[in-house]
């Protein structure tokens, strides 16, 4: 793409992947493979080598439905369960039943997963009720394998441009997005019949107890880019109220990987080196009983594996110092920490939107559409709970599939030359500001203020005064000015940050009950609410251009629940004189 | 309004003795999830211009001269 002053280079596609991590990659090879005929492009902020949450590869499958290990059916109950009820099982059932067949196209395209002496796949439990996990012992090369994908299907990859609009055609459907080069400041617009959002997790809502804007769990490129465009574009949001927060390694804030440890051994434990919940498998139960250890009299939280012996630790050592964020070698042999002789002290993230790891996304059904024609979310971005990697191949693949059938009944739409023209000097307007405030010191007000005001315990007139705040911080969005390209990305995030902790407030306050344990723990509501709440909170921007909230009811369940399993993930607490 | 400049120390070491950036390689830049590191053309070698870092280690493991090295952020360590 060339420079432009005032004119946009403009480009016509057929489907247009925005992201380029997990389920990107898949979205864009599987509309390839469904018509080789479509223009398919991939949209990447960074470069689709090595970006993305599995970056650096992925040391297992964290939900994989395996015939003879378990059922789509007994994964549509568990998934049920952990998210206490509120979810379109319809969307947990098509991602079950593709869950193996993409696990065989993962295989055939050279992932390693960890294999029984018989040949077969060496699942693991973690869950509270099914078995799931798969290792993936040299997991650090599946980006490569992505990648080798897309060059295969002859998919264009477009990296280092960011979108930060989309645009409705006069229908309303999707028509395309606007494109800024963080290197050059030059902005484009592509046209497009589909778009497909596969922005990842809004990794920069909260702030990461080091005060280090960029050590977060997420990785940290992704702002909540797809969740703000998405809401602009009309389309609605769901369970914005149910955060992600994570249990972690504290300060280095990766995940500490009790999936990968508990089937060797490992364990969760407070300071006593003693077990206090049944299962670490992340759910908003668990993390209310680690929130009540780590602030109680025996905490704080670590994970224990000094009881292991060495070849243990040893493999445990091999996987996760070389798979998904394998700085944490280096990290831990700063503070002395051996795993031999020490437990890892842990702690809780930032607050965060993730579907990946609980529920919070745009909302999709189970093609992967959003609420608005044309346009589809995958990934850690949708709405589907619990959905982890697979689940993002999984609804990449479905989300490819569906925008290449629908692309075959459509016509490019037009896009209005007066919206392109407001968004870009919406988008270079810092640049063209001087002596304004910078960036990141309006990012780092912004998400202190998350903390503040919207991080579990929910309190009602906390969360008001939030509100204030971040209407204070949306007026000095008028005073930020960037020095270079580089810093006018930054400035274009802090408006997707702020549009997140806008709507995670607005859902946090419309759901008057508490629900998913810690994730939605509202002080002066305290109890669960069937009654009154057992239904989806959506999120939709409103006329006056803020957040408004409605219910959505329950679609009714394609697999029921027994009496006896409804509320296994309330019981994780180990019942013993310890404990 | 008025501003001042403040020194951070950043996470990512280049050993200009090995990098090759003057050569023409920029491996490093382009798998940067963060876009933070640079070159400098009038040395011929790769440096962090920004301290956004994820400590997620492309640059140190993609870099064909193993110039790279990457700490923990200061903040964190």
């Amino acid at each position: 793409m060339t420079a432009n002053a005032g004119s946009d280079e403009v480009m016509e596609v057929d489907v247009l992947v925005i992201g380029g991590g997990t389920a990107g990659p898949m979205a864009a090879v599987k509309a390839k493979e469904a018509n080789p005929d479509l223009r398919v492009v991939v949209l990447e902020k960074a470069n689709v080598k090595r970006s993305g949450c599995i970056s650096m590869g992925m040391d297992g499958l964290n939900n994989a439905v395996i015939p003879g290990h378990a059922t789509p059916e007994q994964y549509v109950k568990e998934i049920t369960v952990a998210n206490d009820g509120i979810v379109n099982q319809k969307t947990v059932m098509a991602y079950a039943e593709r869950s193996y067949d993409m696990i065989q196209q993962l295989d055939k395209w050279g992932v390693k997963f960890e294999k029984d002496e018989t040949g077969d796949f060496n699942v693991k439990k973690v869950h509270h009720m099914g078995t799931y996990v798969l290792p993936m012992p040299e997991g650090h090369n599946i980006k490569k394998i992505l990648y080798r994908q897309l060059r295969r299907k002859r998919v264009e990859v477009i990296n280092r441009y960011m979108a930060t609009r989309l645009f409705n055609g006069p229908d309303g459907r999707i028509a395309g997005a606007m494109l800024l080069n963080p290197r050059t400041a030059e902005t484009a617009v592509i046209k497009a019949k589909t778009v497909i959002l596969c922005t990842g997790a809004a990794g920069r809502l909260g702030l990461p107890s080091s005060g280090y804007l960029f050590g977060t769990y997420e990785n940290p490129t992704n702002a909540g880019d797809g969740y703000s465009m998405a809401y602009h574009a009309g389309a609605e949001l769901s369970g914005l109220e149910c955060y992600q927060i994570n249990p972690l390694i504290k300060d280095y804030n990766g995940p500490a990987c009790a999936y990968v440890t508990g089937p060797m051994g490992g364990y969760t434990a407070n300071a006593q080196g003693d077990r206090f919940i049944e299962c670490d498998y992340w759910s908003g139960q668990m993390m209310m009983e680690f929130y009540k250890e780590l602030e109680g009299g025996k905490g704080p939280v670590f994970l224990k594996l000094d009881h292991l012996a060495e070849e243990t630790v040893e493999e445990i050592e091999e996987i996760l110092h070389t798979n998904e964020r394998p700085s944490r070698g280096r990290f831990h042999e700063n503070r002395n920490t051996n795993y031999r002789e020490k437990m890892v002290e842990m702690h809780i993230s930032e607050i965060g939107f993730c579907s990946g790891h609980s529920a919070s996304g745009i909302w999709t059904d189970e093609n992967a559409r959003t609420t608005v024609p044309g346009l589809y979310a995958a990934g850690d971005v949708g709405s589907v709970p619990h959905n982890y990697m697979l689940g993002a191949f999984v609804y990449g693949a479905i989300a490819g599939e569906d925008a290449a059938a629908y692309c075959a009944d459509h016509e490019l739409p037009e896009i209005d030359k007066a919206e392109i023209d407001k968004e870009r000097a919406r988008i270079l307007a810092p640049l063209n500001r001087e002596h304004g405030v910078p960036a990141h010191q309006v990012e780092y007000k912004l998400r202190r203020l998350v903390n503040d005001y919207l991080q579990p315990p929910k309190v009602t007139r906390k969360m008001e005064i939030g509100q204030d705040r971040f209407a204070e911080i949306r007026r000095d969005l008028e005073l930020i000015s960037a020095e270079d390209p580089h810093e006018l990305m930054r400035a274009n995030e802090v408006s997707f940050i702020l549009d997140c902790a806008e709507m995670a407030a607005a859902a946090s306050l419309y759901r008057t009950e508490s629900r998913w344990g810690l994730y939605h723990y509202r002080v002066d509501y305290p109890e669960t609410d069937n009654g009154d709440w057992f239904a989806h909170v959506q999120t939709k921007k409103g006329e006056d251009s803020k957040p408004v909230n409605f219910k959505r009811p329950i679609d009714p369940y394609i697999v029921e629940l027994g009496d006896a399993e409804k509320d296994a993930y309330q019981k994780l607490r180990v019942n013993n004189a310890n404990a | 309004m008025p501003s001042t400049k403040i020194t951070n120390t950043v996470p990512v070491t280049v050993n200009a003795e090995a990098c090759i950036a003057d050569k023409g390689c920029s491996v490093c830049v382009d798998v940067c999830p963060l876009d933070v590191l640079l070159i400098d053309q009038a040395k011929g070698t790769a440096y962090m211009g920004y301290d956004e870092c994820w400590y997620c280690l492309p640059c140190e493991k993609d870099c064909p001269t193993n110039a790279i090295t990457v700490h923990i952020p200061y903040l964190l360590r």
